[in-house]
């Protein structure tokens, strides 16, 4: 383990080809490290384009009255928006996390199914560029990212936009629900010998859980845009209610989908903060069996809270508290995990590397949003909230301020394991500052803005008092989240080729990804550890007090 | 889950496992299909609905070739563990082929409703129908090229048996694909378009 290669050596799936074709290596790839890392160059290189789109609003809604974009391209941008940053960053994000590492973790050599898997990303790239193709192909799309009907239906959305998206959708959907299939399989197929379900890293249980969440939850998605292109392209008639049709219906079927989504995009980054917060507090994680089990909670009850999306339709009161109290169910067994994660740090010796900050600042945000979420549940709230700013500052505290920054903290915790060197630390906590102050400005102020009564998705408000104040230091925030983004990418491509050589386990890990070289060579493992226990590698390095044995004397296990 | 079964899934054969979570995949898909259909059976205001337009008999016909189909896999896969070649190579013949009638089947029926201007964008019962039945038949297709591409590797001296991962994962694929059929011919012909009165 001395000869560190800087590289993944590549699989050289064409025998003719030599190790100098580098992008061929790459392109034809089917192995699952190089997979995941494309997968994360790609979502990061969305999130860029997203985050554009993102700038161009608060451009738009740093004044009011402003004319910076006209209603339809600003239609067009926040669609755009909401969908890049929900199927193209944030799953596939998630997703090429869970590509790279859990093998490694599982003490495995790949997927179970390589082939399928470089399926899943390549689907996942052209997916994508069919839906910005609408650009040029005539209009993007324009009904927001759920789409609802009627408004999605050619004859109120008569370019081709809404076809773009459809379809875009559809071809990353096949490639996420291959990767589901290929989480699974792999995750129970090949666990090396010792890795019991007991004992699997807890990013590895939420990658199963998550998993079979996609397999539920998406094809609901893909029926629902079949049915809508049905209507579009073949002038069926689900969604019309002219025609017998129902525009309800489309909002059942897609919040069937898209409220499990909102735990797929979720899951994994548990996942992730169970593996920082307890390396780098020292300690064990509090509760796994709470974590895990909990996480299966989740998934049951995500299949029935859908409904909360609808409380405006008037769905009538018996389903309105009936999924009220499902929707407050389900924040149960998540605050279990925020208790579980301050149990861990309890105590320990906390080292505040980049990572550990943004999974401790993960706590605070994760958790406001997470507190404005269940008031939603309270429908009489939710009336008088719905589609304002305040669901707009929700949900991005959920999805940025906590998987976006379970994200960051994954990046600074395995980018070494990647690529065999650390990203800087000084440009990681310039990084970790700007996006901390610039998503807190950006996203808090939009709370007032909502229960003030800003609705979202319009292009402009009139200049009632405070508004513009307030949008403005939005629009500051979002900026700062600019730069802090243009701060993270020159961290990873400056470390990358000059940063600090990382070693096999920086940060004195205990799961079994950090028992091979930095990078991995191409089959992962020259000998798999024996695992014995949850922290394979603890007891490794200390034999007179594993964890494989019960101890007599209860042994404070931090380090000194 | 008895011990017996739970031990079962534990040593499932990885391609079979990765076909299971497919088909379940595949059901999630089709229930929204079926729910379209099934919320929509009342709405039709003008033009054909399912008692009007379809012949539950002759679809029954083909309904038979379909289910028996099932049972001849099963065959194949009885015979591919004991080795017995030819056999298994004529038992997936015979299922190709009545997948194949059924087909046939569901094009006569498609092209008289069509010919009698039944189509996807007449009324909300011509939406439901062709979407649910059409990617039903979408299925089948698949299912026959996978099982067409199995027999002819049989036929070039391949599939020896006593097991073949890839015979394992078509056949549970064909088994849902009947399955789905049941549950739709129940729903369109049996109760909507009344073979059965209740």
């Amino acid at each position: 383990m001395t000869d560190i290669p800087l590289v993944p050596e590549t699989t050289r799936p064409l025998p003719t080809l030599g190790s100098s074709e580098g992008l061929i290596s790459w392109v034809a790839s089917v192995d699952h490290k190089q997979i995941g890392i494309m997968y994360l160059i790609s979502s990061f290189l969305f999130f860029v384009v997203g985050g554009f789109e993102a700038l161009l609003m608060r451009t738009q809604l740093a004044q009011p009255n402003a004319t910076f974009l006209s209603p339809e391209a600003y239609n067009q941008i926040f669609t755009m928006h909401g969908t890049t940053m929900i199927f193209l960053v944030v799953v596939p994000m998630l997703i090429g996390f869970t590509t790279y590492l859990v093998p490694l973790m599982i003490g495995a050599r790949d997927m179970a199914f390589p082939r399928l898997n470089a399926l899943s990303f390549w689907a996942l790239v052209f997916g994508g560029l069919m839906l910005y193709y609408s650009f040029i192909g005539g209009g993007a799309p324009n009904a927001g990212w759920f789409s609802y009907a009627p408004l999605s239906e050619r004859p109120y959305a008569s370019t081709n936009g809404l076809d773009y998206w459809a379809l875009g959708l559809l071809v990353v959907g096949v490639g996420t629900v291959a990767a589901g299939i290929n989480t699974i399989t792999t995750i129970w197929k090949l666990r090396a010998p010792g890795v019991t379900i007991r004992r699997l890293p807890l990013f590895v249980w939420m990658s199963l859980v998550n998993s079979f969440l996609i397999i539920g939850a998406l094809p609901a998605l893909n029926a629902s845009l079949v049915m809508l292109l049905a209507d579009r392209m073949l002038n069926a008639h689900f969604f019309a209610p002219a025609e017998s049709g129902s525009a309800v219906l489309w909002q059942h079927f897609f919040w069937a989908f898209g409220h499990p989504e909102v735990y797929i995009m979720v899951l994994p980054a548990f996942g992730i903060i169970s593996e920082v917060i307890p390396v780098f507090s020292r300690k064990p994680i509090f509760g796994y069996a709470f974590v895990a089990g909990s996480t299966v909670g989740i998934a049951f009850l995500s299949f029935a809270v859908w409904a909360h999306h609808m409380f405006a339709v008037g769905l009538g009161r018996p389903w309105d508290l009936i999924f009220g109290a499902s929707s407050m169910l389900i924040a149960v067994p998540t605050g279990v995990k925020i208790f579980n994660w301050i149990a861990t740090m309890w105590g320990g010796a906390i080292r505040f590397t980049t990572s550990m900050l943004f999974a401790a600042s993960f706590l605070i945000t994760f958790t406001i949003g997470g507190i404005s979420g269940v008031t939603f549940a309270v429908v009489p709230v939710d009336w008088q909230v719905t589609d304002s700013y305040y669901v707009v500052a929700h949900m991005h505290y959920v999805l940025f301020g906590g998987t976006m920054f379970a994200v960051f903290a994954g990046a600074y915790y395995w980018f070494p394991k990647m690529t065999g060197r650390l990203l800087s630390e000084t440009l990681g906590k310039w990084h970790f500052s700007l996006t901390f102050i610039g998503f807190n400005l950006t996203f808090f102020v939009q709370h007032f803005l909502g229960l003030m009564g800003m609705p979202r998705r319009v292009a402009t408000y009139p200049d009632l008092p405070n508004w513009g104040l307030l949008n403005l230091t939005s629009t500051a925030g979002a900026f700062m989240l600019g730069v802090a983004s243009l701060v993270f990418f020159w961290n990873v491509t400056a470390s990358w080729r000059n940063g600090k050589e990382a070693g096999d386990n920086p940060w004195q890990a205990w799961t079994l990804e950090w028992a091979t070289t930095s990078p991995p060579p191409i089959y992962n493992f020259d000998q798999v550890p024996p695992v014995k226990s949850r922290r394979p590698l603890w007891d490794l390095a200390h034999p007179e007090n594993p964890d494989s044995r019960p101890r007599k004397p209860k042994v404070e296990q931090t380090d000194q | 889950m008895t011990t017996t079964a739970l031990e079962k899934l534990k040593h499932i054969e990885k391609n079979t496992l990765g076909m299971a979570l497919f088909l379940i995949n595949e059901a999630v898909f089709f229930a929204l299909l079926i729910i379209a259909f099934v919320n929509f059976r009342n709405s039709v205001k003008s033009g054909p609905n399912a008692a009007a337009a379809l012949e539950p008999l002759t679809t029954a016909l083909f309904t038979v070739a379909l289910l028996s189909s099932s049972f001849t896999i099963r065959q194949a896969d009885k015979n591919l563990e004991r080795k017995n070649h030819a056999r298994m190579l004529a038992w997936l013949v015979a299922t190709i082929a009545l997948g194949g009638i059924f087909l046939v089947g569901q094009g006569m029926e498609y092209r008289r409703l069509l010919t009698n201007d039944v189509t996807i964008s007449r009324n909300i019962f011509g939406s439901t129908f062709f979407t649910l039945t059409g990617f039903h038949g979408l299925h089948v297709l698949v299912g026959l090229i996978m099982l067409a591409t199995l027999a002819a590797f049989a036929f070039s001296g391949g599939l020896k048996g006593p097991k073949s991962s890839g015979m394992a994962a078509i056949s549970l694929y064909w088994h849902f694909v009947d399955v789905v059929w049941v549950v739709i011919f129940g729903i369109i012909y049996v109760w909507t378009a009344g073979l059965i009165k209740f």
